[in-house]
């Protein structure tokens, strides 16, 4: 769907799902995903229906990933880091998930 | 019915009884009025008017309400047993749900804290005089029994009439229904006059002076607004503006299934944390050192919260009374003409739509409710 216009000139490596991805060092995690192919991001909290980026500049919300170690993350707004280990967001995650604090 | 004669002009249209405020008391009267057969006309300022019905918490709330005055603590009462009733009606008129559940914890942070609300809640128990309401002490052990989740806080007082809903959507209910029992429901509707008419009943006018309907009784519950109102009928409604922040949570899975006066789960998922009380008038603006107080304190009380990412936040401002009490009154100078103003606007739905909307129709407040009054406010010091 979407392509690079370029080879990543400082390739990272990180993973969604288990599985081994390639991205541009400090671009976002949803440029990166969407350049993947990969669109579902998270299960809606409302009725579990899947969902992606939209807006790419931090006002819907739509793009939510959870990060291993972090939670809830907008992916258009954290960069692509070498080593990331994400997931598709449940939509409703249990608060108990995030480790840490209680 | 008397016809209009203004040819071009906007027809003066004619009711029983026109409530000026279309917000949580006035909603509450249209339909209650409507549901009794009233032909009313509901009006209702626009959306740059100040509309704390759409920037409250969803309590319905009683523990704690009326220290100082029984008959507060038994309408609240009075509020959460109409309320299963009140929401199981409008749900069934409108297909809307209304998220109302009950069972409601008051959060004590330290034994001292702890200590002064139970000796609140007995106080209020013998002010009561008639039926008081019952509440549970939980120490720290018997609350983290209940919730695993709870932090380091000395315990909590919980109460079984306590409760919450989905406030926006018994707005909207309340909108919906009255409109499919009659009432007229007019948006966008400044009232700026009221004139007594020559052979009884009233004629309310905007701002450029044009006629908006003539009514034989008026309903002001116009929170904010109805000051300005209300002196132009010989009422006095000592009011003032009581700022409130909400912060709102990303949506997580079920974690509490009670409610509390500062936090509580919404049923799709979010935490509403809040809600602070500030008086810095007419300011809906949030910042960051209230929040911040609000985010500690209910941190303390559930840790996992820290882990939540906040999505958003508001401020709203409480109609606020001198003593927190509500101020209802039936005008002397101007009979027919009725004025309800209060805080917890939610709560007391249920009340002022099942119960204060027939004293309308009847033309007068019952003497039981002497106490909400404003002459309780200029009582001369004695001797
Ligand atoms: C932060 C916060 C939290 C709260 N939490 C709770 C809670 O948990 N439980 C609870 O029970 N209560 C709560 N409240 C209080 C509750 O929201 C209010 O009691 C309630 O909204 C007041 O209702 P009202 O109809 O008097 O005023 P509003 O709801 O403000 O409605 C007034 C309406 O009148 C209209 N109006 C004004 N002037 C005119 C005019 N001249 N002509 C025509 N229309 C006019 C306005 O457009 C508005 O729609 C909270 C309030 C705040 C601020
Ligand atoms: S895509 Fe809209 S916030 Fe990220």
């Amino acid at each position: 769907m979407f392509k690079r216009l370029s080879e990543p000139k400082a390739p990272v490596t990180f993973e969604f799902e288990g599985q081994p991805l390639k991205g541009e060092a400090g671009e976002s995690i949803a440029a990166a995903l969407l350049a993947a192919g990969i669109i579902d991001l998270r299960r809606s909290g409302e009725d579990d229906s899947p969902r992606g980026p939209y807006c790419m500049i931090g006002n819907c919300f739509e793009c939510l990933v959870w990060i291993e170690g972090q939670g809830s993350r907008q992916a258009c707004r954290e960069p692509a880091r070498e080593g990331l280990k994400l997931r598709r967001h449940p939509g409703r995650p249990d608060p108990q998930a995030f480790g840490g604090g209680s | 019915m008397a016809s209009s004669t203004l040819g071009a002009q906007a027809p003066t249209r004619s009711c029983d009884i026109a409530v000026i405020g279309g917000g949580l008391l006035g909603s509450a009267f249209g339909w209650g009025l409507a549901r009794r057969g009233q032909v009313c006309q509901v009006f209702d300022e626009g959306d740059t008017a100040v509309r704390t019905a759409r920037g409250n918490f969803g309590l319905v709330w009683v523990q704690g309400k009326g220290l100082g005055m029984g008959r507060y603590a038994r309408w609240s009462l009075q509020a959460s047993r109409l309320w299963r009733g009140f929401a199981d009606e409008l749900e069934a008129a409108t297909g809307l749900d209304l998220a109302y559940s009950r069972g409601g914890l008051r959060f004590a942070h330290s034994e001292q804290d702890l200590q002064a609300t139970v000796n609140n809640l007995k106080q209020i128990q013998s002010d009561m005089v008639e039926e008081a309401y019952q509440f549970e002490t939980l120490e720290h052990s018997a609350l983290k029994k209940r919730l695993p989740l709870v932090g380091d806080i000395a315990g909590a007082t919980f109460c079984e009439h306590d409760g919450h809903c989905n406030p926006l959507m018994l707005l909207r209910a309340l909108h919906q229904d009255m409109q499919r029992l009659g009432a007229t429901y007019r948006p966008n509707t400044k009232v700026e006059r009221i004139e007594p008419l020559a052979g009884g009943g009233y004629r309310l006018l905007d701002g450029q002076g044009e006629r908006l309907c003539e009514a034989e009784k008026l309903v002001i519950a116009a929170g904010h607004g109805s000051r300005a109102l209300a002196e132009q009928s010989g009422i006095e409604l000592p009011i003032h503006a009581d700022q409130g922040q909400v912060i709102v949570t990303e949506k997580v899975a079920s974690a509490f299934s009670y409610t509390s006066d500062i936090i509580r789960q919404t049923d799709n998922g979010s935490f509403l944390l809040g809600a602070s009380s500030r008086d810095v008038g007419m300011d809906t603006r949030t910042d960051l050192s209230t929040l911040g107080q609000i985010a500690r304190e209910c941190v303390q009380v559930f840790p996992f919260l820290r882990q939540l990412r906040m999505q958003r936040a508001w401020g709203a401002v409480r109609v606020m009374t001198p003593d927190g009490f509500p101020v209802y009154q039936h005008s002397k100078s101007y009979p027919g003409v009725f004025s309800f103003a209060c805080h917890s606007g939610v709560t007391l739905a249920a009340c002022h739509a099942l119960e204060a909307a027939q004293w309308v129709i009847d033309g007068a407040i019952p003497s039981d409710f002497d106490d909400f009054h404003p002459k309780r406010f200029h009582v001369q010091a004695s001797i």
